[in-house]
């Protein structure tokens, strides 16, 4: 007899694993493809070609080991037993022991390497879909949100790691052990072995059955979870929302209504997983009475012994316990290879458009920006910025104006290259912006935006993050510049306050001036600045004006803003309406004209008695 | 303890169903420990006695135990689920009522995503624990236990020499889970690590890109990667060697169940059909014993989830509505006095936020809260419908306490647009309409024209039906923000708050808005909190907050002159030399009428 270890330790294994951290729920989910995703998969496994081989001659030993030890106790109790043989009985004992520790020992070694092996698969898995993920354009980022994107790819990862730690070799050994079975009942016992054979169709239409109901019932579940989970965070985080329009009735009404439905799917699909294990063990014992009854029947027949019985009864117990892995690892594979199809997903999106290789390096420049017929829109029908002409010249601020909505950003995306422009060029200091090397193209633009992003990491390490290799002094000095040395000193560590992801920890204005500092640091020759002080309170923003008066000095600067007053200081006002440059002129003969600027500017003075 | 007595208090109003649940699994492990007995009689009393006829009936009983033993597996399956679905049930419910009733101060301690958790891992966790405590929980002592004792029984000696082999591989058993314990932490922090990573480069690639640091974040990632890869390897490798070992110590059991089984054999202490019975149930054993190590971890996530639900459960809703509370008469005329209220955070040690704020809004004025960022406005409009209570002093609407008012009349009468902008999935109608359910399509209408919405929303495809995506991402800032006010235009409150409400709206636009409210808000109290300037200067009072203090008070024309903060913050708004271009432009303006 032979325990069939794996099913047992790999199903607490997986509790183990999925029974930590936030937000991992079990998934069942069937890929589109599951062949070609398999497929993609091993391929992962290409590397370690070798070493599989090896480790598929190890199961096959065990596996034949694993068949040996029921054999010889039958024979000890038949030749031995019966004959008060105990020398030979020892001798088969020994066998049995010998037979037991080698096949513990091999099964030992194979999953010691598999464990290396399968993980380091999933590591060049995750880089190359990290790769990837670097390469993608922004316009990727833009249609896909990162939260759905987030949750999705560490979903995915997740399903295929915990497919993988659940050991698929045991699987594979466990069909190889099933097989093994068969062909030593039939060599030792023809008869009853095709009695055996009778369980078969019984248990492949069982655990399809299960399979089947418990795939079904868990996608069910799972649709109705999302809508249930979707409701609660949308209620939770609007509560207070909520509360103040004294909607909470309506909330609890819908709940309700959603948390049934979870409650009748999880009966529904659980009903049916949790069958599967008693009642393997129940199909275990219908093996058990068909060996003692036919077994029986035989033996008072000669045509069978006891110990051959006692074999046979052993084999069956462990023809039968796949089936309870079979399930489990049926669904994991399942969301493994439906989340694996995602990353390839992800993997085979077009990358950013590669620089042409005659692309050219961007020496020290002077920073004149000039756009010249630019034709441009997300959607190639509907164009955003339909035929503009801007002329930057080098060391000037440009400031953009214009209604929310005109086309700002869209120049800064522009001119960074996070989207190709339709028609016309950009270029600067004459040179042709295609041409250039998108890293040194950008390299040389310092950008501060209005969404400001934090890293995860010290404060200082996100200042940082504007120059690799800066000192310090220098992020502090920088820091100082933006106005932000006064709030970072007060924090519990100062510099070396650690920003955890969800930094609440901080204002909006806040993550604006590091965020400032940040491009402080990284002196570049452009400047650009998309409403970067749009959450600072006005006298800070004032105090940050003067400091980013001074680093603009000699760079050429964009700035983008709703604030007039921020854009008093540019050398030019371009003010953008639908995609056009509507005016263009200083602040004072913009004023003067009494167009588009002069309404903008007025409106902030209206109603105001003389 | 307490938490275990919580536990069961969900699990009460089911005890029939898991009563039931648990009588029909003592069957099961009763039959399924009947086989190898069983096996014994076909071997000891059939073959070895050569009668057919004892063979045949053996079986048959085998088959009946059997049966029964399908029967009570199939019905313990249904009704253990169906307690811990209903266990899980109960306490999303509980959890989400109790939501439903905390005040903002609750809310500020419980963000969205712990709470979440709350209702999502931590209800599962019960869930386990309920139905694993209801199968396994007991099935696996029970067929430990009664193993054991059949063991004892087929053969007191040999039972009594594996007890040492059985007791050592409990305490492999043990040792290999608390040693792994500690792993599986390091791994999901790994995990978690390289999650985060890759989150932020998703979340942050504008930047990455914007900055050229992939390769510096391709090595951020790499590390993750390796670390998280390398301890993720330790454990499956733990893994790797545990369940062999713990198959290799019971196999010793087998063999030497063999051996020394069949020396008593061979000296007739004991039948062939014992002995194979006898192994029979040290392969019975291996179960119970794997699994009573996974009971045990559900168990233990089972007790820490219902204690982090319990803290929910528990916590005391910090505005409570007092008991005699008085309505709000039908038309209010809404005045709203602050009287020497000071405010800070519960729990916060940070200190007060507002001192010593003496205020009166008279009934359909415009009262504007002018302040830096942390001066407290919010705080300050948040006592107003009694988000929180104020820790000193008193808030008063049409001269009555707060605190004494009845909730519903009270928020009845305010509309508010929070600083944070929060749509529901859904329509933009049905946004709209949320401030007030019953209002008519026209009323949705007029209250998005006063909002200076219904041009933007008139200019998307299905308009009004237009889908909101949740928290109203496929919306821009300002947009949100016009949607928001509408919402509170409808409600035709008698206090009308804006909190910063405007700020991602350009200037002529929120003129515009203004001038329209300006109209709706006739007689109606109106509060508006606000950072630039030109948002507060036609209130009929500006209040300037520094430090939770009140700083000055008056119109503009009048804090132009007095107060010296207020001329600072519209002079960094406006720029320098803005008299002269003040006047210019008005002038101007003038000259085209």
């Amino acid at each position: 007899m032979s325990y069939q270890s794996g099913s047992q330790t790999t199903t607490s294994m997986r509790e183990r694993l999925s029974a930590r951290g936030p937000g991992r729920p079990m998934r069942y989910e069937k890929a589109n493809d599951p062949r070609q995703a398999m497929l993609r998969l091993l391929d992962y496994l290409k590397p370690f070609k070798i070493t599989m081989a090896l480790v598929m001659v190890f199961v096959l030993i065990y596996t034949l080991l694993g068949l040996l030890a029921p054999y010889f106790m039958g024979k000890a109790i038949d030749d031995f037993i019966g004959g008060n043989d105990t020398a030979g009985l020892l001798r088969m004992a020994l066998y049995m022991l010998g037979a037991y520790v080698s096949n513990n020992l091999f099964q030992a070694i194979a999953n010691w390497i598999m464990a290396r092996v399968s993980q380091d698969a999933l590591k060049l898995l995750r880089r190359d879909l990290f790769q990837h993920l670097q390469k993608l354009s922004i316009g990727f980022f833009d249609t896909h949100p990162a939260g759905g994107l987030m949750s999705r790819l560490t979903n995915d990862i997740d399903a295929i790691n915990q497919a993988v730690s659940q050991n698929v070799i045991s699987l594979i050994a466990s069909l190889l052990t099933m097989v093994g079975i068969l062909i030593a009942m039939f060599v030792l016992n023809a008869w009853l072995a095709m009695a055996t054979l009778l369980v078969v169709p019984i248990m492949i239409w069982f655990s399809e059955f299960v399979a089947k109901y418990t795939l079904k019932g868990f996608q069910e579940l799972q649709f109705h979870l999302g809508g249930l989970n979707a409701l609660a965070e949308e209620t939770i985080s609007g509560q207070k929302v909520i509360k103040a329009f004294r909607r909470n009735e309506s909330a609890i009404e819908e709940f309700d209504k959603r948390n049934q439905a979870v409650y009748e799917a999880g009966v529904y699909a659980n009903s049916y997983a949790l069958l599967l294990m008693p009642l393997t063990s129940v199909l275990g014992n219908f093996f058990v009475i068909v060996l003692a009854g036919l077994g029986g029947w035989l033996a008072l027949r000669d045509m069978v012994t006891i110990g051959m019985i006692a074999t046979f009864i052993n084999y069956g117990q462990n023809f039968v316990s796949p089936l309870r892995q079979i399930s489990n690892i049926y669904n994991s594979i399942q969301a493994a290879l439906a989340g694996a199809e995602r990353v390839f997903e992800i993997i085979d999106t077009k990358p950013e458009i590669a620089d042409p290789p005659d692309a050219v390096a961007l020496q020290a420049i002077k920073g004149h920006v000039r756009f010249e017929h630019v034709k441009f829109g997300y959607l190639p029908d509907t164009p955003i910025i339909k035929d503009m002409t801007l002329d930057a010249r080098a060391g000037q601020i440009v400031a953009l104006v214009g209604p929310t909505g005109a086309g700002k950003t869209t120049i800064v995306n522009l001119l960074t290259r996070f989207y190709e422009i339709q028609a016309g060029k950009i270029t600067i200091d004459g040179t042709d912006i295609r041409s250039i090397r998108k890293e040194d193209l950008r390299q040389k633009l310092g950008l501060v935006l209005q969404d400001t992003f934090l890293f995860s990491g010290t404060v200082i390490d996100n200042i940082r993050f504007g120059r690799l290799d800066a000192s310090d002094e220098e992020c502090i000095r920088a820091a100082e510049m933006a106005d932000a040395d006064h709030f970072i000193r007060q924090l519990p560590e100062g510099y070396q306050t650690n920003l955890s992801e969800r930094a609440g920890n901080l204002s909006q204005g806040q993550r604006q001036l590091l965020s400032i500092s940040r491009a402080i640091l990284a002196d570049p020759a452009i400047l650009i600045l998309d409403e970067a002080t749009s959450s600072v309170d006005t006298r800070t923003e004032a105090r940050i004006q003067k400091a980013l008066l001074k680093l603009m000095e000699g760079r050429t600067s964009f700035v983008i803003a709703h604030r007039l007053s921020t854009i008093r200081d540019a050398d030019a006002v371009v003010v953008i309406d639908k995609g056009n440059i509507v005016e263009q002129g200083t602040h004072d003969e913009l004023l003067s004209k009494r167009g588009f600027y002069h309404h903008l500017y007025v409106s902030q003075f209206k109603g105001q008695a003389i | 303890m307490d938490t275990i007595r919580k536990i069961f208090s969900f699990v009460k109003p089911y005890r029939k169903v898991a009563t039931l649940s648990l009588v029909l699994l003592f069957i099961r492990v009763c039959m399924d420990l009947s086989i190898p007995r069983l096996v014994e009689q076909v071997i000891d009393q059939g073959i070895l006695k050569r009668d057919l006829q004892a063979v045949w009936v053996t079986s048959a009983v085998m088959l009946g135990a059997t049966i029964i033993d399908a029967l009570a597996a199939i019905g313990s399956s249904i009704y253990s689920v169906r307690v811990g679905q209903s266990v899980s049930r109960d306490v999303r419910k509980a959890l989400f009522l109790k939501i439903q009733k905390f005040s903002y101060g609750n809310l500020d301690r419980f963000s969205t995503g712990k709470l979440m958790v709350r209702m999502t891992n931590d209800a599962d966790a019960v869930q386990r624990f309920v139905q694993i405590s209801l199968r396994i929980g007991a099935s696996a002592p029970l067929t430990l236990v009664g193993s054991i004792i059949l063991m004892y029984l087929t053969n007191h000696q040999l039972a009594l020499s594996l007890v040492p082999l059985l007791a050592v591989t409990s305490a492999v058993l043990v040792f290999f889970s608390i040693k792994m314990e500690p792993f599986y932490q390091v791994v999901q922090t790994k995990l978690d690590w390289l999650n985060t990573v890759l989150q932020e480069n998703i979340a942050g690639s504008r930047l990455v890109k914007a900055f050229v640091r992939s390769e510096h974040e391709g090595q951020r990632f790499e590390a993750a990667n390796e670390d998280y890869t390398r301890n993720m390897i330790k454990v499956m490798q733990i893994n790797s060697a545990m369940s062999p070992v713990m198959t290799l110590l019971l196999n010793l059991g087998i063999v030497y169940g063999i051996w020394a089984g069949g020396l008593y054999t061979i000296r007739g202490s004991m039948t062939v059909g014992q002995l194979v019975a006898f192994i029979n149930y040290l392969i019975v054993i291996l179960n119970p014993l794997m699994q009573m190590s996974m009971v045990a971890l559900a168990w233990a996530n089972g007790l820490a989830s219902a204690q982090r639900i319990n803290e929910v459960l528990d916590a005391v809703p910090e505005v409570q509505e007092s008991a005699d509370g008085t309505a709000l008469p039908e038309s209010t005329r809404a005045s709203v006095v602050f009287d020497d209220v000071s405010f800070h955070y519960n729990g916060s040690a940070d200190g007060t936020i507002l001192k010593g704020i003496n205020l009166v809004a008279e009934p359909g004025k415009t009262i504007a809260i002018l302040g830096a960022t942390g001066a407290g406005k919010s705080s300050l409009i948040n006592l107003i419908p009694r988000f929180y209570d104020a820790s000193q002093g008193c808030v008063a609407v049409d001269g009555v306490d707060v605190r004494r008012l009845k909730e519903d009349s009270l928020l009845s009468r305010v509309g508010i647009v929070p600083q944070e902008t929060i749509l529901f999935s859904g329509t933009i109608r049905d946004n709209i309409r949320y401030g007030r359910p019953s209002a008519t399509d026209e009323e949705v209408v007029a209250a998005a024209k006063a909002a200076q919405a219904h041009d933007f929303i008139q200019s998307f495809p299905q308009g009004y039906d237009s889908h909101v995506e949740e928290r109203g991402s496929n919306l821009s800032g300002g947009q949100k923000q016009r949607i928001a006010i509408a919402r509170a235009i409808i409600t035709q409150p008698d206090i009308l708050i804006l909190d910063d409400s405007t700020s991602s709206v350009d200037v002529e636009t929120e003129t515009r808005i203004q001038d329209a409210l300006a109209e709706i808000m006739q007689g109606r109290t109106a509060f508006v909190v606000a950072q630039r300037i030109s948002t507060v200067l036609n209130a009929d009072k500006i209040v300037v907050l520094d430090k939770g203090q009140v700083v000055a008070e008056g119109t503009h024309r009048e804090l132009m002159e007095t107060s010296p903060v207020y001329r600072e913050i519209y002079d960094s708004q406006l720029g320098g030399g803005v008299h002269m271009e003040e006047d210019e432009a008005t002038k101007l303006e003038v000259a085209e009428k």
